[in-house]
């Protein structure tokens, strides 16, 4: 059994904290450019050229990308032959999270109750999913989610009946819902089945798939590449203001469910899709 | 698209020759205010107390800044979504607020409130939060510095970039441009 110190993991979540906030990935950088490119609308390519330009000063300048350095959400895999010892995982991530938005100059967003709303000061606690998997690794991904676009996602129970033009229509809908709220040219998230939570992590975790991958089964890519076209004819445009491109890619992710149901969820994320992984 | 360049205070004079679709720089003095310094604010209005600052001719931009690294006046500093300051906006715009810089929609009670009183929503492009931090030359919290990141700041800018969404007219750039692009499917 590999013994992993959960030190270990600490150190890992304070770098991918600010790796993430500061640099954005090469699959949005290419995802702009291409449509920089495609872009019909003048203001909207125009949008496009300033986002690849304050990505760059983010990055030479070491600042983040965006204010909204988000609340710190993981996606972690444990392998079932690790044995994490000098602590708990959970507290030494949470640690991890406080150090990096500490040392990166990283927004803290986060209140102790969502009703009393007293800021916790160090954007913690975490959101955090583990998974037991085979092997002896920790993979650790890391998505900070801003609220501008966390707010514009929806779920919704449809009937079995409702079939895939059910989803689309809720998914379509709840893109032109949000307008120019979320900071398109967007991501979107979609999880299908499983039950209403369960559809809900698979939206969220959709979005920490890299940017122009499709699902590896052939009816989702279909509902993904038609979903995608929808999106862009809606006109909404980058920030809203007019265009083709209102979203960059869409990512759908499905789950068994029961006869009686067809849950989906919608996580909508902006065009500052961040998110970085690392295997111990 | 006709560019302009605009010095605070932002008179009515002045908002009125601001046009949906213009992009503007301005310069000088702006106050920044998102959700609780709002509801504060409001608070204030309701009980008749002195706020914090004049909002005369002023203008508020709804952002919630990171931290400065040491010798920098702000961290990154992108607009937050607006529609949550909506319930909270026509009091201001009452006391005379001519200017709001955010992103997203706005409700009809505050576009009426605009058209009535005179002022002009501008939007900052969402996230381009590095890039509008050169613009921001110095960064001094007057008010509520226990909300953090949400304390009022007054900030000294120079040619920061927006674009005018809704006029004091009520045009409203969000839904004239997306018409153009709209393609619309047939029903199968």
């Amino acid at each position: 059994m590999r013994k992993i110190d959960v030190k270990e993991i600490e150190n890992a979540v304070r770098d991918l904290c600010i790796k993430a906030n500061l640099y954005l990935g090469e699959d949005v950088m290419n995802a702009f450019e291409a449509a920089e490119k495609k872009e019909t609308s003048p203001i909207g390519k125009e949008i496009i050229k300033i986002l690849i330009k304050n990505a760059e000063i983010a990055k030479n300048e070491e600042m983040p990308i965006c204010q909204d350095t988000g609340m710190a959400i993981f996606f972690v895999e444990v392998g079932q032959a690790v044995q994490l010892v000098g602590g708990s995982i959970t507290e030494a991530i949470n640690e991890g999270v406080r150090r990096g938005y500490k040392d990166g100059y990283l927004r803290k967003s986060v209140v102790k109750d969502p009703l009393i709303r007293e800021n916790t000061k160090d954007n913690t606690p975490a959101i955090i999913y583990y998974d037991i998997v085979p092997g002896e690794n920790v993979k650790i991904t890391f998505a900070p989610k801003g609220f501008g676009s966390e707010n514009m996602s929806r779920t919704k129970m449809l009937k079995p009946s409702d079939g895939v033009k059910g989803v689309i229509d809720f998914v379509t809908n709840t893109v032109m819902d949000a307008g120019p709220n979320p900071c398109p040219p967007i991501v979107v998230g979609v999880g299908i089945g499983g039950t209403i939570d369960k559809a809900a992590v698979l939206a969220k975790k959709a979005l920490t798939r890299p940017i122009g991958s499709y699902n590896e089964k052939e009816h989702l890519r279909d509902i993904e590449k038609i979903l995608l076209k929808k999106i862009n004819n809606l006109g909404i445009g980058p920030q809203g203001l007019g265009g083709n491109t209102t979203a960059l890619a869409v990512h759908v992710e499905s789950y068994p469910t029961h006869i009686a149901g067809l849950p989906v969820a919608v996580n909508i994320n902006c065009h500052a899709a961040r998110h970085e992984e690392i295997i111990i | 698209m006709t560019i302009k360049k605009i010095s605070t205070p932002l008179t009515k004079e002045k908002v009125k020759k601001l046009k949906a679709g213009d992009t503007v720089y301005i310069s000088g003095t702006i106050y920044t205010g998102r959700d609780a310094a709002h509801a504060r604010l409001v608070d204030a209005i309701h009980k008749g107390e002195e706020l914090p600052f004049d909002v005369r001719d002023a203008i508020i931009y709804y952002v919630g800044p990171t931290p400065a690294k040491p010798g920098k006046p702000i961290g990154s500093a992108g607009p937050t979504t607006s529609y949550r300051m909506d319930d909270l906006t026509v009091p201001l715009l009452n006391k005379g607020l001519t200017g709001m810089i955010g992103k997203g929609l706005r409700s009809q009670k505050v576009i009426e409130g605009m058209k009535k009183e005179g002022a002009v929503y501008f939007a900052a492009i969402g996230g381009a939060a590095a890039l509008i931090a050169n613009a921001i030359k110095k960064a001094q919290i007057i008010a509520y510095e226990d909300l953090g990141t949400e304390a009022i700041r007054k900030l000294e800018v120079e040619d920061f970039p927006v674009i005018v969404v809704i006029d004091h007219e009520g045009n409203n750039l969000y839904e004239t441009e997306r018409e153009k692009y709209e393609i619309l499917e047939e029903e199968k």
